[in-house]
C-alpha cells in the first residue's frame, strides 16, 4: 500500500511539473482578432446598468454601450460573453475573452495580473442601509454585518482596513441586494455609483455613506501583454473624447436610472483624462 | 403581486424555458454518460486487484472532496491555462459532472453488487450456471433493483448542481432568472420572489418525472 501511495504521488508531482512547464494560454492579438471577424468581450449579464440583459434577451448597459462601439470601430462582430466578478482575472488570464468590460475597476493588485487601458469612469465606494437603521459612518458600522459582492473593491478594501466590520459575501450581485431586502446584514457596500441608483429604487434605503475609500476608476483590461489590442483600446478611448462619447453613453444608459441626483462629470471620463 | 408581471415582459418566458433547455441538455447527456460509465466504473471497483482498487477509490475521493465548482473552474479555466486547451463551458461542466457522476455512480453500483449476499452467487454456481450467467441472472438484476433510489437520487442532485456552471460563463436558467431580476431590480424589486419561484417550479418539472419513473421501476420490479 506505501508503494502504491509513493507511485501515485509522484505521478500528481509529474502531472503539476508538466503542467507548470507549459506555455500559459497565450490572447489573440489585434490582427488575429480581425482576421477571425469577431471581437470577444466579457462583461456582466447581471448588474444594471452597467451590463445586464433585458427582456428581450439582449445585452444592455454602459459597458456594452461601449463594446459595441469598440467592435464596430474595428469592424467585426462583436460577440459577448456572460462574466461574475470573481471569474473576470481568470477570463483573462486563460484566454477565454479578448477584453473584459465588466464594470472593472483599477486596482494595484488587478494591475499585476491584467493590463488596464484608459479609464472611462470613476468611482469611490459606498454604503446603503436601511432608513430604519441608517448607518453614516464607518465607525457605526464596527461590529456590524456588511454584505458584499466575492470579488469586488468593497471586499478587499474592508479586509484590508476594517477588520471589525463583519463581511457577508455573496457571489453574485443580485444574491448581495436580495440579502439586503431580506435583512440578512445591516448594510450593504459596493460601488456608490451602484448603491446610489439602487436606493433611488428602493424607497426606505438610503445611501448613509456616499463615498469611501479611495476615488477609483474603472477602465477595460486586456490579458497581460496583449499590446496591440491595449493600444487598440487607448486610442479609441483618445479619439473618442472628440465626440464626448461617454457623455454621450451616460445619456443612454445611466440617465434614467440616477436622474438628476448625479453630475454626469462625477462619473464619466472622457479621453482617458482625469481632472 | 405587481412584481410578477415581471415574468412575462418581452420574451422573458421564453428566455426561461430556453434556460431551463440548456440545464436540461447538460445534466441528460452528462447523467446518460455517468450512468453508462458508472456501471463499469462500479464493477471495476469490486476487483481484488490492488492498482484497480487505488485507482478507483483515487477518483471517487477526488469527486467526493473537491468542490464541483472547483473542478469546473479547473477544467475550464485551468486546462487553458495549463495547456491552452480551449473547451466551451458547455463542453467543460460535462466532462466535470460526467466525471463525478460516473465516480458517485460507480460507488452506488460497487454498493448494490457487494451488498448481495455471497450464497446468491454460490447458489447460482451451484446449480451449474456459468459466471455470466451468475452475473447476468442471479447477480444484476438484483443489483438493479437497489441502485435504482440512489440512482435516481444522484441523477436529481446533477440536474441541481448544473447551476453552477453559469460562473463559466454558461447562461442556464437560474442564471436567466437572475438576469431577468436585475434587469427589473428598479421597476420591479419584487420580483424576485416570482422568478425564482418560476425557477423553482421549472427544476420541479424537470425532475418529478424522474422520481415518477423511479417508483414505476421499483414498483415493477418489487416482485
Amino acid at each position: 500500500m506505501k508503494k502504491l501511495f509513493a507511485l501515485i504521488l509522484s505521478l500528481i508531482l509529474v502531472l503539476s511539473l508538466a503542467t507548470g512547464a507549459l506555455a500559459d494560454a497565450k490572447a489573440r492579438n489585434l490582427d488575429e482578432i480581425k482576421e477571425s471577424g469577431k471581437l470577444v468581450i466579457g462583461v456582466f449579464s447581471d448588474k444594471k446598468p452597467f451590463g445586464y440583459v433585458d427582456e428581450y434577451g439582449e445585452y444592455q448597459g454602459y459597458d456594452v454601450y461601449f463594446a459595441r462601439r469598440l467592435a464596430e470601430d474595428l469592424g467585426v462582430e462583436l460577440e459577448l460573453v456572460s462574466v461574475d466578478a470573481p471569474n473576470r482575472v481568470e477570463y483573462l488570464t486563460s484566454a477565454k475573452v479578448d477584453i473584459i468590460l465588466a464594470n472593472f475597476t483599477v486596482t494595484p493588485e488587478r494591475a499585476e495580473v491584467v493590463d488596464f487601458a484608459l479609464p472611462y469612469m470613476k468611482v469611490a465606494l459606498g454604503v446603503v442601509s436601511p432608513d430604519a437603521a441608517l448607518i453614516t459612518s464607518i465607525e457605526e458600522l464596527r461590529g456590524k454585518k456588511l454584505i458584499v459582492s466575492k470579488g469586488t473593491t468593497a471586499e478587499t478594501w474592508f479586509t484590508a482596513n476594517e477588520p471589525d466590520v463583519e463581511l457577508l459575501k455573496f457571489d453574485t450581485y443580485t444574491e448581495t441586494f436580495n440579502a439586503l431586502l431580506d435583512g440578512r446584514g445591516d448594510a450593504l457596500s459596493t460601488d456608490n455609483t451602484e448603491v446610489l441608483a439602487w436606493a433611488i429604487e428602493n424607497p426606505g434605503f438610503t445611501v448613509g455613506i456616499e463615498s469611501l475609500g479611495s476615488l477609483d476608476t474603472i477602465a477595460p483590461a486586456v490579458q497581460k501583454g496583449n499590446d496591440t489590442v491595449l493600444t487598440y483600446i487607448n486610442d479609441e478611448i483618445r479619439a473618442l473624447a472628440a465626440e464626448q462619447f461617454f457623455h454621450a453613453d451616460y445619456e443612454a444608459t445611466l440617465k434614467d436610472v440616477y436622474g438628476d441626483a448625479v453630475d454626469p462629470d462625477n462619473l464619466v471620463v472622457e479621453g482617458g483624462v482625469i481632472e | 403581486m405587481r412584481d410578477l408581471a415581471v415574468l412575462f415582459k418581452g420574451n422573458n418566458p421564453a428566455r426561461l424555458l430556453g434556460g431551463l433547455g440548456v440545464t436540461l441538455k447538460l445534466s441528460l447527456v452528462s447523467v446518460a454518460l455517468s450512468v453508462a460509465l458508472g456501471l463499469v466504473v462500479g464493477v471495476l471497483m469490486t476487483r481484488k486487484n490492488p492498482v484497480i482498487r487505488a485507482l478507483m477509490r483515487l477518483w471517487l475521493e477526488t469527486v467526493r472532496i473537491v468542490p464541483q465548482l472547483v473542478l469546473l473552474f479547473l477544467v475550464y479555466f485551468g486546462m487553458a491555462k495549463a495547456f491552452n486547451l480551449q473547451m466551451s463551458g458547455e463542453t467543460a461542466a460535462v466532462i466535470v459532472f460526467t466525471f463525478w457522476g460516473a465516480g458517485e455512480m460507480g460507488d452506488l453500483v460497487r454498493g448494490a453488487i457487494t451488498s448481495i449476499p455471497r450464497h446468491q452467487r454460490e447458489s447460482g454456481a451451484a446449480l451449474g450456471l456459468t459466471q455470466g450467467q451468475v452475473w447476468r441472472f442471479v447477480l444484476l438484476p438484483q443489483a438493479a433493483r437497489r441502485l435504482v433510489p440512489q440512482a435516481i437520487n444522484l441523477a436529481t442532485r446533477m440536474i441541481k448542481t448544473t447551476s453552477l456552471v453559469m460562473l463559466i460563463g454558461v447562461v442556464e436558467v437560474l442564471k436567466v432568472g437572475s438576469q431577468i431580476i436585475d434587469a427589473a431590480r428598479y421597476d420591479a424589486p419584487q420580483g424576485a420572489v416570482w422568478v425564482y419561484g418560476a425557477v423553482f417550479l421549472l427544476y420541479f418539472l424537470a425532475c418529478w418525472p424522474i422520481s415518477l419513473l423511479a417508483r414505476h421501476l421499483e414498483k415493477r420490479w418489487a416482485c
